[in-house]
């Protein structure tokens, strides 16, 4: 029988097999940032332990970071300790950290890639759980705990069951404007925020293979949302010139490239290759995607009505009711009839340099609401600059956005931007769980051309209609 | 880390499906550096009202809860973000077993609890119970018909008893790695540096760009 991209990366990976069945899993790049992982250092500390393999782990500051001009002072103490931790820590330790001020800093999903730190057939693990983006070029990528980030930090292992396997077939030709945003939001609809429990999905089919790097790692960065361990596609040719189109300082260059490349060839399911689940969606047609309640499968058609609730599939009706009373939300209401006050361009899912093309297509030439906020935050500093030498900031501010540095902003706010209670906001992140952007925020889950077209209509729109009005 | 053997306790319901991790510790606590201090911080913003005091409407606020250290709920319990301060937070506020019911959907069986945060737990000492959808119901009745209930989880027999007037037992399952974990505190590093000699073995033949070489 033949064997799944999955079971091609595990097989390899494993040091053991452990007396009561669980493997202990080899891991080949440890992402770190300041969050998660100032525990785990502590323990090491106490422990008097080392890292194992300094060489393969790699650090940046994201999710505390100030976005604006004034970023290296950071004013909250609490958070500025936090950061100050990770430089201490990656100072004593010998790990390579992308600082603030570094041109390298930003979302470590965002530079993981675009360094060339993420590469097919690896294991990738991150104390943060969309670290499933990195399953976008063929790689196992999952979060962990802080407990096992100082597990992984001793002895670059981890105890794994081997999970389920689970192949998302996205079929036919997805329309203009219609992005894997809106396809990912769509299958959580279907599968619910824990269909995925378990698994480790693959997304295939002709609507994923002609998907950019980019908006497969948006794809795979919102595996988490409908509760799977991983997600991954297939390497192909758009994966291997990803990576070798532009110098990517951690990538292999040469010969080993060439060694590499016959083995990422290698990579893809087999035809015969069995897996647990399967589920296909057809993506002709299929049209924008935006969430209603407070997780993301809790989705709707643009062009469809909030749901009552006795007529949510997959949630009682206690939680349906609960989630439209946080959104201030009645049943039958069309998303687009309700007013914006935020719109945020950002987040790991969504910040880099494709997504800002689109989003900036759409706002060339036009103004944003003036009752709308529109804040845009690059993903790295790498895309912030590559958007400026293409323009993309003055057609940002031009419309009358804010064009920020790099970070996680707005995704969870745990730096100074925040919604306000009741604030309403179209965001390109991924959670739109209660306080998620701010105590009493209320988000709806978009693409970042959706995004951009709120902006300017002050409410979602369905850009299909709206761009030919 | 404290194993977990037999607990007993009042036993408290939260009654909402995918709880996430946000809600359970919100962000502004991560900001810490620190392994303790989450306790009274856990489901922060349902807990307390904007001026600080507490919310009497939110569920586990209700004084029959009062001591409460067992916290049944619904389906796909600890969803979301990785953060293990979710778990820190429940476990210095008190509680040490959660219970949560699978649910049949199309065929298919979705864990009560989210992977990272069941995870999570077992690093913590603390015990994540799966039941059925229906036995989780019956707890909520029992526990809505009986101020303060308590029960009996014996991690050894892999069993947990309600005493209500007519008691009601379960039995559960667990992995056997988790419960060996649990029942005498192990610590996973320690486990794993007992196979330092593998790992190093598979490092000196290991090329992750040509593993099958
Ligand atoms: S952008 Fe949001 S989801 Fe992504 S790593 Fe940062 S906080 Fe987490």
């Amino acid at each position: 029988m033949g064997k799944t991209l999955f079971e091609k990366i595990w097989a390899p990976h494993v040091v053991r097999e452990l007396p009561d069945g669980s493997c202990l899993l080899y891991i080949d790049r440890h992402l770190v940032h300041e969050v998660t992982s100032p525990q785990a250092f502590a323990g090491l500390r106490q422990a008097g332990r080392k890292i194992r393999q300094p060489a393969l782990t790699f650090s940046t500051m994201d999710h505390n970071v100030p976005t604006t001009e004034d970023r290296m002072e950071i004013k909250d103490p609490i958070s500025k300790a936090q950061v100050d931790a990770l430089q201490q820590n990656c100072d004593d330790f010998g790990v390579k950290l992308f600082g603030l001020g570094d041109d390298r800093q930003g979302i470590v999903h965002v530079i993981g890639p675009e360094l060339g730190i993420t590469l097919p057939g690896l294991t990738i693990v991150c104390g943060d759980s969309h670290t499933s983006t990195h399953g976008a070029f063929g790689a196992l990528a999952f979060g962990i705990g802080t407990s096992e980030v100082e597990h992984v930090l001793v002895t670059q292992t981890l105890i794994q069951k081997t999970p389920h396997t689970y192949r998302v077939e996205f079929t036919g030709r997805p329309g203009p404007h219609i992005s894997s945003k809106d396809m990912v939001l769509k299958m959580i609809g279907i599968m619910g925020t824990a269909g995925g429990s378990g698994h480790v999905l693959e997304y295939g089919g002709e609507a994923v293979r002609s998907l950019s790097m980019e908006g497969r790692m948006t794809m795979c960065n919102m595996s988490i949302e409908a509760g799977a361990r991983a997600g991954m596609i297939a390497p192909d040719d758009t994966t291997f010139d990803y990576i070798t189109g532009r110098r990517r300082p951690y990538a292999p260059t040469g010969e080993a490239l060439d060694k590499a490349l016959a083995h990422w060839r290698s990579l893809p399911s087999d035809l015969d290759a069995q897996f647990d689940q399967t589920l296909t969606i057809d993506t002709n047609r299929l049209p924008p995607q935006v969430t209603w309640g407070t997780n993301p499968g809790m989705v709707v058609d643009v062009d469809q009505p909030v749901p009552a609730p006795d007529n949510a599939r997959g949630y009682s009706p206690s939680d349906v009711k609960s989630a439209l009373d946080y959104m201030g939300l009645s049943p039958g209401v069309k998303l687009t009839d309700v007013p914006l006050d935020v719109v945020f361009i950002g987040s790991c899912t969504n910040s880099r340099i494709e997504d800002l093309r689109q989003a900036a297509a759409i706002l060339d030439g036009r103004k944003k609401a003036d009752h709308v906020e529109l804040l845009v935050v690059p993903g790295s500093q790498q895309v912030r600059l590559q958007a400026e030498a293409e323009g993309l900031d003055r057609i940002f501010k031009a419309a009358g956005g804010q064009w920020r540095y790099a970070g996680c902003s707005m995704c969870l706010g745990m730096n100074p931007d925040q919604l306000s209670p009741q604030q309403r906001c179209a965001s390109t992140s991924n959670r739109n769980f209660e306080g998620r952007q701010g105590k009493g925020g209320r988000t709806h889950l978009v693409s970042p051309e959706m995004a951009a077209a709120a902006a300017v209509a002050g409410k979602i729109v369905d850009i299909r209609k709206w761009l030919e009005a | 880390m404290t194993p977990f053997t037999v607990h007993t306790g009042i036993v408290a319901t939260l009654d909402k499906a995918n709880v996430d991790t946000d809600a359970i510790i919100p962000k502004q606590f991560l900001k810490s550096i620190k392994r303790t201090g989450y306790g009274p911080s856990a489901f922060f913003d349902w807990r307390y009202l904007p001026d600080g005091t507490i919310n009497e409407d939110f569920e586990l606020n209700h004084p029959r809860f009062k001591g409460r250290s067992i916290l049944v709920t619904r389906n796909n319990f600890g969803c979301g973000s990785s953060r293990e301060h979710a778990v820190w937070a429940l476990v210095q506020d008190g509680y040490r077993v959660v219970i949560a019911p699978w649910k049949e959907m199309e065929g298919n069986r979705l864990p009560g609890f989210a992977d990272i945060f069941k995870n999570n737990t077992t690093k913590n000492g603390m015990l994540a119970i799966e039941l059925s959808e229906a036995d989780v119901n019956d707890v909520f009745d029992m526990v809505a018909a009986h101020t303060g209930l308590t029960a009996t989880a014996d991690l050894q027999a892999q069993r947990i008893i309600f005493h209500a007037p007519s008691p009601r037992s379960f039995d559960f399952e667990i992995y056997a790695g988790a419960k060996e974990q649990l029942l005498n505190g192990l610590d996973n590093i320690d486990l794993t540096l007992q196979y330092e000699a593998d790992i190093s073995r598979f490092e000196a033949q290991y090329d992750p760009l040509d593993p099958n070489s």
